[in-house]
């Protein structure tokens, strides 16, 4: 059996990073993500790596699209203020078809919010990071072991599709501690001959750009990468299905409000209520395969968040809102506690959702 | 014999500057210095948001296109990850001085190992000559209509004067390329930022003060003379800072 260790969910994102063969992390101090940007500190020297704290998480994204330029792996993290602040150099990424992998450990908002859990960035994450067409691999963990899971995966993904991967995790997943194994068979990058490394004046030189002047030629652009979405939405949606077989009330949930939800679950089993989970895992693309099941047996679905109800409007247009779906929530950095899901269990099985 | 070719560093595709314009001037002193150093090959270049904007496509080196302003930030990113290489960055006044000085700034700090060209004309060409924080007093641009009010909207920076306050750049030099003279100092500048970087020394950067015929509404050869009536009393060329020839005095 893999040996595991004891460590935060933040460092646990760290060292699957440098597992994963990043050597370059550029980052700007932000509660509460901070431990990853320390880890990286402390370890990136000795490995011959690259730590190096940025002026601004403006700088920081852009010294992570100049190392990517390169066709090396590279990482920011931050939490959702210093996310907004990131989002220009995130369409830059998109326009300029570069891999990055981007944290976001998402804390209370809008504005400086505060400093405690929240999934109040799933629009901005799945829907709208800034200007332009463009789309992120959105992944959300739901353990520790997650984090680092996820965070490989997320590297893979993102060469594969020459894209950004987002972990969007929030505030409890970065604290919280819990084993981790960290053992993973690390395939080799693809190789990435559109990078500029120099010419060596053994071939034409490459530009890495975003910028189209005719719109003939700009339209081609996004419609080539669109066609790598509808790709990517057919082939890379991941979801967690718990005690869905028989399910009448669906629980949707991600992150820490799906370990919530499980527990709530169980309890409704208890009292002879079939409740069941659905975990996106994967949030842009949004998994749609297992609300098919959803849409044919559910008497109700709720959607329990960290946030006013985002993922929400996902979640209807998944069940082309054929069944009635519910908003079970805490915002500011709140949690819903297992009694308050519980209770929107109860309430949809006995007819209360409309 | 040939007696005047094209830098091999300069691709041939024809540029879409203004007639007078002295960006064509400054592209071929770079192109020059890379094919001089030999460093075509491991060169690769940054360019900005502004009039210089399709500067990768006028070099053959590799080139990256940078977010307004963030060209320092990308040149960290790709010198830290390729410290063999040669990076430089070609960055108009709005760029440089305002949108991106956090950027300029900080990668000057940090003496950065790359080489920043940085084209001062007192105005933001691209968007059709609107005032940058280099217009002089009293000038008149699109958004200054009535001249530059300093009371209203401050003072020009002097890039030169305040990166040479830290201890981190290597070297700060004005150079002008408005007549020969000029032209042969701001070849030699251009040249020992570069060489600067080939040995490692760090941060170097160029300002080179140029012209815009078309947003300050005057010929060439008037926008050249402007240069020297207005731009250089208030931006006086120079060396503002050289680290390592200062430490050989000592």
């Amino acid at each position: 059996m893999a040996s595991k260790v004891l460590m935060k969910g933040n460092e646990a994102i760290a060292e699957a990073a440098i597992v994963a063969g990043c050597r370059h992390y550029f980052g700007y101090p932000i509660t509460p993500q901070t431990e990853v940007a320390a880890y990286m500190a402390k370890k990136m020297p000795k490995i011959g790596g690259c730590f190096l704290q940025a002026e601004s998480e403006i700088a920081a994204i852009n010294m992570v699209y100049g190392v990517s330029s390169t066709g090396h792996r590279v990482m920011t993290s931050s939490s959702s203020p210093g996310i907004s602040l990131k989002g220009e150099g995130l369409s830059y990424l998109a326009g300029a078809d570069l891999p990055a992998l981007v944290v976001n450990v998402q804390r209370g908002g809008p504005g400086l919010g505060g400093i405690q859990p929240s999934q109040s960035d799933y629009f901005q994450a799945t829907k709208g990071a800034a200007h332009g067409d463009f789309h992120m691999l959105v992944l959300a963990p739901a353990s520790v072991q997650e984090m680092a899971d996820l965070t490989v995966k997320g590297f893979d993904l993102a060469d594969k599709y020459r894209m950004t991967a987002m972990i969007l995790a929030d505030g409890t997943m970065g604290q919280m501690m819990e084993p981790v194994s960290l053992e993973y068979d690390i395939a080799p990058p693809p190789e990435k001959p559109w990078a500029t490394t120099g010419t060596n004046m053994q071939r034409e030189h490459n530009i890495v750009n975003s910028l189209y002047l005719a719109p003939e030629a700009l339209e081609r652009e996004n419609f080539k990468r669109y066609e790598r979405y509808k790709y990517i939405e057919e082939n890379e949606a991941m979801y967690e299905e718990y005690m869905t077989d028989d399910a009448e009330i669906f629980v949707v949930a991600f992150g820490i409000a799906a370990r919530v939800a499980k527990n709530a679950i169980n309890d409704a089993r208890n009292r002879g209520i079939k409740a069941g989970l659905i975990r996106p895992i994967t949030l842009w693309p949004f998994p749609k395969a297992p609300f098919v099941k959803a849409e044919s047996q559910a008497k109700a679905v709720i959607s329990v968040e960290l946030s006013m109800g985002q993922m929400i409007e996902d979640v209807k247009l998944a069940l082309d809102c054929k069944v009635p779906v519910t908003l079970c929530n805490r915002s500011g950095g709140m949690i819903p506690s297992p009694e308050q899901v519980l209770k929107a269990i109860v309430d949809a099985d006995n007819g209360g959702a409309k | 014999m040939v007696v005047f070719d094209k830098p091999h560093a300069l691709s041939d595709l024809p540029m879409h500057y203004c007639p007078g314009c002295t960006h064509g001037i400054v592209h071929r002193l770079v192109a020059e210095v890379i094919d001089e150093l030999e460093i075509e090959g491991k060169t690769i270049g940054i360019a900005p948001v502004g009039c210089s904007v399709m500067a990768y496509d006028y070099f053959n080196c590799d080139m990256i296109e940078a977010a307004h302003g963030r060209a320092p930030a990308v040149a960290t990113g790709v010198k830290r990850a390729l410290p063999e290489n040669i990076v430089f960055t070609y960055q108009g006044d709005g760029d440089l001085a305002s949108i991106g000085m956090a950027e300029t700034v900080h990668s000057a700090a940090r003496n950065e190992n790359i080489t920043v060209i940085f084209i001062n004309n007192a105005i933001y060409g691209m968007t059709g000559g609107q005032m940058a924080p280099t217009t002089l007093p009293g000038q008149v641009t699109q958004t200054s209509p009535y001249g530059r009010d300093v009371n209203h909207c401050g003072y020009p920076i002097k890039v030169c004067e305040m990166l040479s306050t830290l201890d981190g750049p290597e070297y700060l030099e004005r150079v002008a390329v408005n007549n020969v003279k000029n032209v042969k100092n701001a070849k030699k500048a251009i040249k020992k930022a570069f060489q600067n970087q080939v040995e490692g020394k760090g941060f170097s950067l160029v300002e080179v003060i140029s012209s815009c015929p078309t947003n300050w509404g005057l010929t060439p050869q008037k926008a050249l003379e402007w240069v020297d009536e207005k731009m250089i009393p208030y931006y006086p060329l120079g060396v503002y800072k050289d680290r390592s020839a200062k430490e050989a005095e000592k």
